[in-house]
């Protein structure tokens, strides 16, 4: 299931969830991602106050619908659940959860990874920076595009 | 009609979201549309011409360049993505 919201999320009911909805699993992988307060790509150390996200409404659930079906048909996956969310975001505060329930380890590890790996270059998201010297759209990275070479 | 849309730098660059055209005879590309575009208004557009930093979904899919259009899409061009 996918959520694109503005709203935040609470990790303790996002995997009760996944453990109702997966009969079966032996393992629960959950991961959340945070707006960090640096950015060490960033040209000056001013720290950041918030993000903004935008996204591409339709373009965006269907690549995250696109991303896990891959990763079902990679992996055992009984349950997963993809929330990202956009608009206003300050430091500290959480952007993305992923998580994956599975028979065995391996696979709910790996599924998660795979699906973080794809939404953050594949899922049509932008971050723009606010910090005390003004915003700043945050570019790319290449390392992250290096990070989906090892699923090939 | 041909709907476009801008998203993140290049809509802001653009100061523009989106717009609609008819598509002209001699646009049969995603490559045609990008030069028509910059072509109609160069400094305005100029964001379009960083070839490198704009990717292209045709009814949101990516494309390349040499994707045809028909004249009834839904375009849109955005920098490379940043989420998670």
């Amino acid at each position: 299931m996918i959520s694109v919201q503005t709203e935040d999320f609470d990790i303790s009911e996002e995997y009760q969830q996944l453990r109702d909805r997966a009969d079966n699993a032996g393992a629960v992988v959950a991961f959340s991602g945070l707006v960090r307060e640096m950015y060490s790509s960033s040209s000056d150390d001013s720290p950041v106050q918030s993000l903004y996200l935008e996204h591409y409404p339709g373009m965006t659930e269907n690549c995250l619908q696109d991303i896990a079906e891959q990763a079902c048909g990679r992996w055992d996956v009984q349950a997963w659940r993809i929330i990202h969310r956009v608009g206003e975001l300050r430091a500290l505060q959480q952007i993305v959860f992923v998580g994956v329930a599975s028979a065995h380890r391996q696979d709910a590890f790996q599924a998660c990874e795979f699906i973080m790996d794809y939404l953050k270059s594949k899922a049509p998201f932008w971050k723009k920076q606010v910090n005390g010297q003004g915003s700043k759209w945050i570019e790319s990275r290449d390392s992250d595009q290096a990070a989906l070479k090892r699923w090939e | 009609m041909l709907t476009i849309q801008y998203f993140a730098s290049i809509r802001e660059s653009l100061n523009k979201s989106g717009e609609e055209i008819q598509l002209p005879s001699q646009v049969k590309t995603v490559d045609d549309l990008l030069k028509f575009l910059i072509a109609s208004s160069p400094e305005q557009m100029a964001a379009l011409n960083e070839e490198a930093k704009v990717l292209v979904a045709v009814n949101q899919t990516i494309v390349n360049r040499q994707h045809p259009l028909q004249g009834d899409e839904e375009v849109a061009f955005f920098p490379p993505m940043t989420g998670g």
